[in-house]
């Protein structure tokens, strides 16, 4: 090839590049705009008067008015919703973190005869979605006389997040070298102890990215408080949302303020913490 | 404390995995396997009833009224499936494509697809459903700003628009996901492979189809799997935006409503009825089971092993 043809397909390559990577960046940031644009409208409409909502949609709102805003702190229980979802999903939480990673530091760390098949009895509840056996779930939470609390549903989360959680930590734990644990035990150390001081604290980072992975599907869970809740001050905050966007049907602003307000919190912690989020939430499907 | 070192550490072991065994056992498999034994027996409320081998299955694949909502919810997942393939993992895909180049700006492009991912089925239902409204939904007011009012409908009222408007709400709710599972598969390809290609072709179709596409094949197994269960399990968002009767005249309905209003009953009219409802859960789930196993493993066949 002559040096001035190589100089021209290098020039039709660059040329061919720019185009395809400017239509690259065309895509994207007409997807990242279909992303954002009903989020933001819902932000602006939360401080705008019916009127605006109907007649300057897109205009910017008044961002000192806060009255919808203040109509759903007194006026509904928003504030006891949140809180019960904070009770709810840290509980399960805690109670998910601290089973599935006592199974899956068995699993991982010891030999014992029926290792495989613990860890294939925990991997069959991944595929298998519960809510198809919400009626014997249902008939089992009032036999245990759970039905209408909290309780029933930290269950429930727990269930449903068990086997999740013990796929990613016993993987993480295996990786795990062996010669802290076995310098530890020639000093005398217990297997407990072993366990809390030396292994724990190096399982942290597998711990929050099977917290995350939880975190969100339980806190935006509504299928199984609207089986097992039925009182008011016990409602989450999906559940208790779908109450009072029956209740306020013709003030538009203070529907679109109740749909902000519940989604703030979990857009805030994503916005601060998003790799870890993104990391966590596709965790189980990205080997 | 332990007695003999021997069973000591037995012990510990048992310590460390019967809780979380136990409450697998009997808040997972017990229920499900619970459900299949409801399925045979009649139902009073929540007293059970008489042994009726199939008869709660026969009636609801091939007794009146029952048969005709049963085919008609089953055909409306197997639209959503399709449809969402298309929708989700379809633009899922080009974006992880087009994020994968890591051109300026790609971070925050990456954040913004993910963003609606985190947010509660409950808040997308609604804002659709008020974007959607016919008179006051913001679709249609800008329709009609532009001049196109001849084209504002009653999107959720309109039975040949309405399963599709909730087809693209779950799109956008959802499209992240496959976005970055199929992104981290590509990021995953190693440079080498790709150095070679740029060698032997400039056409960016030969490469997305003949190398990149199989090569991320382990992301699509995942990808298309689990939107084969979530549509068939599919319940949430039509819950909020066309209420449990799938409304309008069961164009919306899906085998996630139906079996809601026959287990649980529903305001206009139907009692709950555990015997038939379980027997549609054994139904749906023996069908998720069978195909997702089937799809599963087809697909891993045709995963390349580097």
């Amino acid at each position: 090839m002559s040096a001035s043809a190589m100089a021209y397909s290098d020039r039709s390559g660059m040329i061919g590049r720019l185009g395809r990577d400017g239509l690259i960046q065309i895509i994207l940031i007409a997807n990242t705009f279909i992303m954002l644009a009903p989020i933001v409208l819902m932000i602006f409409s939360a401080f705008k008067t019916n009127t605006e909502i109907f007649q300057t949609p897109f205009a910017l709102p008044d961002f000192t008015n806060l009255s919808n805003i203040a109509k759903i702190w007194t006026e509904t229980n928003f504030l006891r919703y949140l809180i019960n979802s904070a009770i709810v999903t840290g509980t399960s939480l805690l109670l998910i973190l601290t089973l599935g990673t006592m199974a899956a530091y068995a699993i991982a760390r010891y030999q014992f005869t029926g290792s495989g098949f613990v860890l294939m009895f925990f991997i069959a509840g991944l595929t298998l979605p519960l809510k198809l056996a919400i009626i014997p779930l249902f008939v089992l939470m009032r036999d245990l006389g759970v039905l209408n609390t909290q309780a029933a549903l930290v269950i429930i989360y727990v269930a449903m997040g068990l086997p999740t959680t013990v796929f990613i930590m016993t993987g993480f734990i295996r990786t795990l070298p062996n010669e802290l644990e076995d310098a530890a035990r020639m000093d005398g150390a217990s297997e407990a102890r072993i366990m809390w001081s030396i292994m724990l604290p190096l399982v942290r980072p597998a711990m929050v990215i099977a917290g995350i992975q939880n975190v969100v599907p339980i806190w935006n869970d509504f299928f199984f408080p609207l089986i097992f809740i039925q009182s008011d001050h016990l409602k989450t905050l999906p559940q208790g949302l779908t109450t009072f966007m029956g209740e306020y049907t013709t003030d538009w602003g203070v529907l679109f303020a109740g749909l902000t307000l519940s989604a703030a919190p979990i857009i805030l912690i994503y916005i601060i913490l998003s790799r870890q989020f993104i990391n966590g939430m596709t965790a189980g499907a990205v080997k | 404390m332990f007695g003999s070192p021997l069973t000591g550490r037995r012990l510990w072991i048992a310590a460390l995995i019967v809780p979380p065994l136990a409450f697998v056992a009997l808040f997972v498999v017990y229920p499900i396997l619970s459900a299949f034994a409801y399925a045979f027996f009649e139902w009073k409320g929540l007293a059970r009833g008489e042994f009726v081998w199939f008869a709660n299955f026969h009636k609801v694949l091939f007794q009146e009224p029952y048969a005709t909502w049963t085919i008609n919810a089953f055909l409306h997942n197997v639209f959503v499936f399709f449809a969402l393939m298309v929708l989700q993992n379809g633009i899922g895909f080009v974006l992880a494509y087009c994020l994968w180049r890591e051109l300026p700006g790609a971070r925050f492009h990456r954040i913004a697809v993910f963003l609606p991912v985190v947010l509660s089925t409950i808040i997308v239902g609604f804002l659709f459903k008020l974007f959607l409204h016919p008179i006051f939904g913001v679709v249609n007011i800008s329709l009609r700003a532009v001049g196109l009012g001849g084209l504002a409908m009653p999107w959720l009222g309109d039975d040949s628009t309405a399963l599709m408007a909730l087809i693209i709400a779950n799109a956008w709710h959802m499209v992240g996901f496959p976005t970055l599972v199929f992104l981290a598969g590509m990021q995953r390809i190693p440079g080498e492979i790709l150095d070679a290609v740029r060698m032997e072709t400039q056409s960016e179709w030969v490469k997305v189809s003949k190398i990149v596409w199989p090569l991320v094949a382990p992301s699509a197994t995942v990808v298309f799997t689990l939107l084969f269960v979530g549509a068939f399990n599919w319940f949430e968002l039509p819950y909020v935006m066309a209420g449990l009767d799938g409304s309008p005249h069961g164009a919306t309905d899906v085998l996630g409503l139906y079996f809601y209003r026959t287990a649980f009953g529903n305001q206009s009219g139907g009692a709950q009825d555990f015997g038939t409802g379980s027997a549609l859960a054994v139904l749906i789930f023996l069908f998720i089971a069978v195909v997702a196993g089937f799809l599963t493993m087809y697909l891993r066949k045709r995963e390349i092993q580097l």
